[in-house]
């Protein structure tokens, strides 16, 4: 069976669990390899977790080289596993990052890419959501290796034993490859929560918040879940941009999306209209959101949401 | 300077987008316009152009695109772009990402044989197609560097540098000119074209380019020559209306939480 290549997706070392998925999907399409581009350090403990997902080897690339000089050494990285390992296909995490990768890969190695696809079936065959969710799309890669990048929640990661074999990769980097770099960086406060693309419930609120986020934070925290906004409560300074949910932020495909006090423009739709169950508490009983809910309260959401915490954490008792 | 920017033109997000039989893109029976995230790009090469005190700067809005495309590039200009190309040829349509940046780029190089190109700018992306793939590719296809989702650019001589909101910090990316740059939309307002602008874009150059002028082979582009496939485009079935409950004295919340738990997640 030949291998299909799933790029690692990790913070510090840490595999983030689109990464796991992937490699649930991967083993649809062939064998699994990891791509692990990072510390060597900290290959042991990467090369651990993604075996249980039944990765038959990892490739291992130090990046102590190319680490600051954002996606170009990584599109050369894949290209020469690509070559070398004559790679059925290749499966990147559908971040803002991984769809650049996928970008620069496949004009180097002259192969169809596909974007953002939510599922990928043998073939490869793969599943797309357009225009703001309104459109399902089935296409496949004709020419060279199928690039595929896949949005997080589009599998559940399932267990499976793999050999995991690390084998060290020293890539080639060109020197064009180095000319973009990250010259100054802030990690952001870890919030505690869960990360908004991976989330299986996120609760959001818009500018109906009044720029008080506790309500929908409490209430978020009670059903454990992850915390977005509209680009209104962005724009007014009431959460930072990584918080956004919509076509210019993060789009979301949870479980569970509650949009509180949220109108439901099509830039927020285009968000989070593919998620599986939808709630919206708004006060005006004419907002378009109301169009797209499983279940809807006509309220004010600093009644609602801190009634509907308090209920829930009796409930949990 | 010489600043090029890459301006597309999309149906409009409010009206009825759908898809051909042949699973392309309708892009005659709905009204089109400049892709409202590519206005950003246009208008951050116009501060680019402002701030540049003495040094002459040339804006060029490049598009790829049917002949209505042309109004994308009329958009630019009336905002106040310098000048307009526009790569039209019915071998075009139906094109994929990657030919779609390689006309970009093929034009791009086209534009440089007169003057050295420094930015080739994009906006973070189409508003139809969305894979915010094309600039990444264009750099590719160029052999250039890339600084991609700037939300406040900077400029000093060839250094370019951009604030950027990453996934997990905010980083602030540099490189030198030659490069790709794309801005998102938190990069700033973009203005409306005023009534001088609008006369003005009148009399400014807008070059129609085709495959050939760019030395672009037919086969290589268009529905024929796409890497990728679609074999089938379908329509959501619309939601069904879901229960909307009417808030009275805290009955909101318990059946909200009531819906909660019959779902399991609680
Ligand atoms: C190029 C472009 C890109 C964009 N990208 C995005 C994007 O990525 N994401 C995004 O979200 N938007 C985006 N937008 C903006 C989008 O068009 C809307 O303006 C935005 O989503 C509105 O946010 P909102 O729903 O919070 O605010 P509003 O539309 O003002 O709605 C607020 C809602 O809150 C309700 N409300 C008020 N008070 C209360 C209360 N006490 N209790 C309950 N309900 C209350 C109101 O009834 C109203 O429905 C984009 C726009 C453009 C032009
Ligand atoms: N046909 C086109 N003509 C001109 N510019 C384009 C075209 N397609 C994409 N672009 C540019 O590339 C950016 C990203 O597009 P996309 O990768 O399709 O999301 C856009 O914001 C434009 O700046």
């Amino acid at each position: 069976m030949s291998e299909v290549l799933v790029l690692v997706d990790h913070v510090d070392g840490k595999v983030r669990k689109p990464t796991l998925e992937l490699l649930t999907i991967a083993r649809r399409l062939g064998e699994p390899s990891a791509v692990f581009i990072g510390d060597a350090g900290a290959a042991d403990g990467v090369a651990e977790t993604v075996k249980k997902y039944g990765a038959e080897k990892v490739y291992v690339v130090d990046d102590a080289e190319i680490k600051g000089y954002l996606v170009a050494p990584k599109a050369e990285v894949l290209q020469q596993l690509v070559e070398k390992t004559s790679a059925a296909a290749v499966l990147i995490p559908s971040s803002a990052e991984g769809k650049e990768v996928g970008a620069r890969l496949a004009v180097k190695t002259k192969s169809g890419l596909i974007t953002d696809a939510v599922d990928v079936q043998e073939g490869p065959v793969t599943t797309q959501s357009v225009f703001a969710g309104n459109y399902t799309v089935q296409a496949k890669i004709t020419q060279g290796t199928p690039i595929i990048t896949v949005k997080p929640n589009s599998a559940a990661p399932e267990e499976a034993a793999g050999a995991g074999t690390v084998e060290q990769f020293a890539p080639s980097i060109s020197d064009s490859a180095k000319k973009a770099k990250i010259v100054a960086s802030q990690a952001r406060k870890a919030s505690g929560r869960p990360e908004l693309t991976e989330a299986a419930i996120v609760v959001s609120g818009g500018r109906g918040t009044g720029g008080n986020f506790e309500e929908v934070e409490g209430f978020a925290d009670s059903l454990g879940a992850a915390v977005g906004a509209s680009r209104a409560a962005v724009d007014s300074g009431w959460k930072p941009h990584a918080f956004q949910v919509g076509q210019t932020g993060k789009v979301v495909s949870p479980q569970l999306y509650v949009a509180n006090g949220i109108s439901g423009a099509i830039q927020h739709r285009a968000g989070m209209q593919t998620s599986k169950t939808i709630i919206a508490v708004n006060k005006d009983d004419e907002a378009p959101i109301f169009e797209l809910v499983d279940f809807g309260v006509v309220g004010d959401l600093h009644t609602v949401l801190p009634a509907a915490t308090e209920e829930i954490t009796k409930r949990k008792g | 300077m010489n600043i090029i920017v890459c301006v597309k033109y999309v149906p409009d997000a409010t009206a009825d987008r759908h898809f051909e039989s042949d699973h392309t893109v309708d892009r005659a029976g709905v009204p089109g316009l400049l892709s409202e995230l590519d206005e950003y790009a246009v208008e951050q090469a116009l501060q680019l152009k402002e701030k540049a005190d003495g040094e002459e700067v040339t804006v060029t809005a490049l598009t790829v695109g049917p002949d209505e495309a042309a109004d994308a590039i009329k958009k630019a200009l009336q905002m106040g772009a310098d000048k307009g190309v526009h790569v039209v040829d019915d071998a075009i349509a139906g094109s994929d990402y990657v030919s779609t940046s390689l006309v970009l780029a093929k034009a791009v190089e086209k534009l440089g044989a007169e003057t050295p190109v420094d930015l080739v700018m994009c906006g973070m992306a189409s508003t139809d197609a969305s894979g915010s793939v094309v600039p990444a590719m264009l750099a590719e296809h160029l052999d250039l560097p890339q600084v991609t989702l700037g939300s406040v650019i900077e400029r000093q001589g060839d250094q370019v540098r951009i604030k950027r909101d990453g996934d997990t910090s905010t980083e602030v990316i540099g490189a030198t000119t030659p490069l790709v740059l794309s801005v998102t939309d938190q990069s700033g307002e973009a203005r409306y074209p005023s009534f001088k602008g609008i006369m003005a874009a009148k009399k400014k150059p807008l070059e129609s380019w085709s495959l050939a002028d760019i030395g672009v082979d037919a086969s290589e582009v268009g529905i024929e020559a796409s890497w990728t496939l679609v074999e089938s485009t379908e329509e959501r079935p619309p939601r069904t209306a879901g229960e909307i409950v009417a808030d009275e004295d805290g009955s909101g919340a318990k059946a909200l939480v009531d819906f909660l738990a019959s779902k399991k997640f609680i």
